[in-house]
């Protein structure tokens, strides 16, 4: 037992090691010299004074030390200052974060909802619902989500006017009220797959002989979707639903600049505009943990809903 | 129509002097199958073709064939279940009902409470990410029985009533966590939770060693004898139908090729197929017995016959038998029960076209097995030696080593 959860947490911080330096390397790698910003642009920029700035923000370092360096105080619980705010990034990264995570959370149970229910109703009901399903969510996914948010804002936020279309709002009515349309916008192009692994993980589990046993044993059908069916294709849904949403927590830069939102996605895109390298390879990492703690998430619930997968990590 | 002669076997049955046989004829049959035919659209020829056969209150009937010869379409056209787009005649009668017309609640009352089936491989059978327990309280809510904790109760009851060994704590496991022969029991236990009149037991033991095999026939045995449960057995297994059954009905191509009481099918088989099939196992204590596997494959739902199904494999075909379209032919009482103090069973059909002349015993043409094999006692005199002796062997094999000795 505690030997599994030592080497599950080691393979998550060697996971983490490797992320963090690929992200520090290619903020590194980026274009453009940090110095120079750092100075106060070209126009009065003399050797002395970038030599300076250099040395000011260690950036005459060779790359190795200049990673070590900030791993062992992203270690300490100290993630730099920004450059351009000169705040330190960890109160950035925390006054932008819950925006972003309640934008992430809205779209997850969005798409969760409707992307399982409409799975369901397709696999059961088959013929012509089946089709719009997927006709309707191979379209929405098509969409690329940017465009989906538009057309999302000139119908319901300008012609209708039923949610606004920029800020986040405040208080949880405020929040929903304005996070509704960016939600529904990201949860579009996920809601294709879902209902989609939804669909095909239920016909597999239906196909299984058990569901006939029991239908020949008179289960109500209801009983039958329920217990035998849905129940036994969660595994692959809720894998699904996880990736999703892993990917969306770094995927959020679109939506909140198309709705004005300040989240961290916004914070990304700026940073790395402005060759903020803290701030920018801290959201990196910040999103990097998120990926790998959701996927995590995921595993550990897997042997819950399957206690074949239960029986082999305890004899392994 | 294939029961015209059913009031002369009545009368047989009587003149044998079988009081016990002849009240059980009083009663409808617990299942009545006459002249099912399945068609698909599909399919170059039908799932069944006039299938009859009956199964009456406490009697074991076998139903034997070769894969997809029709044998689980049969018993599953007892729940009322059919493959998908199938169009159907004749009818099927459970006590009555006819199961194929019910529909909707009334359907699932019939799946919950009147007939139950164990199915072939107890592993698929059950749901794996449920607990033993969830599987027999679903099956026993069905049956009426709502009340969780006395549905446990009643779980626990159950699987010791099947002979599980520590049935309080089986409940609480996965179906991964038990063995085969354990699952079956489960199975037979969730079978027998609704407590139904007939049990539909489909290759119920095929998947299990011998010796788990005798075990779980003999329990099959001993809850019939209990609750007078009618049960169709379906097996391939020819020897270990005739010993376990009392009546055989071997299927061949969606059609019944024979139909017998288990001796009688034993000693002499009447149709050119159920002689191949006795000829396909060699029985134990025949030193010199050749096996002779009947030619050719079972036909697939792509070949149809304009004759005789069985004609292009048959040892003893002739010409005619290519066009002839098979019938159920009565088989002759006296030509049957050679020896005196069988269960009073009704004559048997064969579907042979030669049958008039296709003398069955030592005379038989093929010089099959049977004739070499003295009829065991009597039908469940020998199985109930076969199955109490388990540790032996299966009582397909022991049957025949039993005659073959005598």
């Amino acid at each position: 037992m505690f030997r599994r959860l030592f080497r599950r947490v080691a393979g998550l911080v060697a996971t983490l090691v490797a992320a963090s330096f690929v992200i520090f390397a290619a903020v590194y790698a980026a274009p453009g010299d940090p110095a120079v910003f750092l100075a106060g642009g070209r126009d009065k920029l003399t050797p002395e004074k970038l030599a300076a700035v250099r040395e000011q923000y260690h950036l005459d370092e060779p790359l190795v030390v200049q990673y070590g360096r900030w791993l062992w105080d992203c270690a300490h619980g100290d993630l730099g200052r920004s450059f351009k705010y000169t705040d330190q990034v960890a109160d950035l990264v925390t006054s932008r974060l819950p925006t972003t995570l309640a934008l992430v959370g809205y779209a997850t149970l969005l798409f969760v909802v409707l992307g399982v229910g409409a799975g369901i109703v397709a696999a059961v009901r088959r013929g012509w619902a089946d089709q719009a399903v997927v006709g309707g969510t191979t379209l929405a996914a098509s969409v690329p989500n940017f465009v989906a948010a538009i057309g999302l804002v000139s119908l319901f936020g300008v012609r209708l006017g039923w949610f606004p279309v920029t800020g986040a709002g405040n208080g949880f009515a405020g929040t929903v009220h304005h996070l509704t349309l960016p939600a529904l916008s990201m949860a579009l192009g996920a809601l294709a797959i879902i209902s989609r692994v939804t669909r095909q993980s239920m016909l597999d589990a239906a196909a299984s002989d058990h569901v006939e046993a029991a239908r020949a044993s008179g289960v109500p059908e209801r009983e039958v979707i329920r217990r035998h069916v849905l129940r036994n294709a969660l595994g692959p849904i809720i894998t699904m639903c996880g990736l999703v949403t892993a990917g969306m927590l770094a995927g959020t830069v679109v939506i909140e600049t198309a709705f004005g939102l300040s989240g961290v996605g916004s914070l990304l895109v700026n940073a790395i505009n402005t060759h903020d390298f803290p701030v920018a390879q801290a959201v990196l990492l910040l999103m990097v943990t998120g990926y790998i703690v959701v996927t995590n998430l995921v595993d550990l619930v897997h042997p819950l809903l399957d206690p074949r997968v239960r029986a082999e990590r305890s004899t392994a | 129509m294939p029961h015209d002669h059913e009031p002369d076997h009545a009368h047989n049955a009587h003149a044998h002097a079988h009081v016990h046989g002849h009240a059980r004829e009083e009663q409808p049959p617990l299942l009545d199958i006459d002249g099912l035919t399945l068609e698909l659209p599909a399919t170059a020829r039908p799932l069944l073709s006039d299938v009859s056969l009956r199964v009456r209150m406490g009697e074991v009937v076998g139903l034997v064939g070769e894969s997809g010869s029709g044998k689980s379409t049969t018993a599953k056209a007892a729940l009322g279940m059919l493959p998908e787009g199938g169009v159907t005649t004749g009818a099927v009668r459970v006590e009555g009902t006819d199961a194929l017309a019910l529909r909707g609640e009334k359907l699932r009352a019939h799946r919950a409470r009147t007939v139950a089936m164990v199915h072939q491989d107890p592993r698929a059978a059950l749901n794996p990410v449920r607990r033993v327990g969830d599987f027999l309280t679903e099956r026993l809510a069905l049956a009426g029985v709502t009340d969780r904790r006395a549905a446990r109760a009643r779980a626990v009851e159950l699987l010791d009533t099947v002979g599980l060994p520590d049935p309080a704590r089986r409940v609480r496991q996965h179906p991964h966590e038990l063995s085969g022969g354990m699952l079956q029991r489960v199975v037979i236990a969730g079978a027998l939770a609704a407590e139904p009149r007939l049990l539909l037991a489909d290759e119920a033991t095929s998947a299990l060693d011998v010796t788990t095999q005798a075990e779980i026939l003999d329990l099959l045995r001993t809850l019939r004898a209990e609750r007078e449960t009618g049960m169709l057995f379906i097996t391939h297994d020819l020897h270990l139908a005739a010993a376990y059954c009392d009546r055989v009905v071997v299927m061949y191509a969606g059609r019944v090729a024979e139909h017998q009481s288990a001796r009688a099918l034993f000693a002499a088989p009447r149709h050119p197929y159920t002689r191949g099939l006795l000829d396909c196992s060699p029985a134990l204590g025949e030193e010199d017995a050749v096996i002779r596997p009947i030619p050719g494959r079972p036909p697939s739902l792509a070949d149809s016959f304009p004759g005789c199904p069985f004609a292009a494999r048959c040892p003893e075909a002739e010409p005619e038998c290519e066009t002839w379209t098979p019938v159920a032919t009565p088989l002759e009482p006296d030509a049957v029960s050679g020896d005196e103090g069988g269960p009073g069973e009704e004559g048997g059909e064969a579907s042979c076209r030669r049958l008039p002349e296709s003398a069955p015993g030592p005379a038989s043409a093929s010089g099959s097995a049977p004739a070499s094999v003295p009829v065991p006692g009597s039908a469940s005199g020998a199985v109930s030696g076969a199955v109490s002796g388990s540790a032996s062997g299966s009582a397909s094999v022991t049957v025949p080593a039993e005659g073959s000795t005598r």
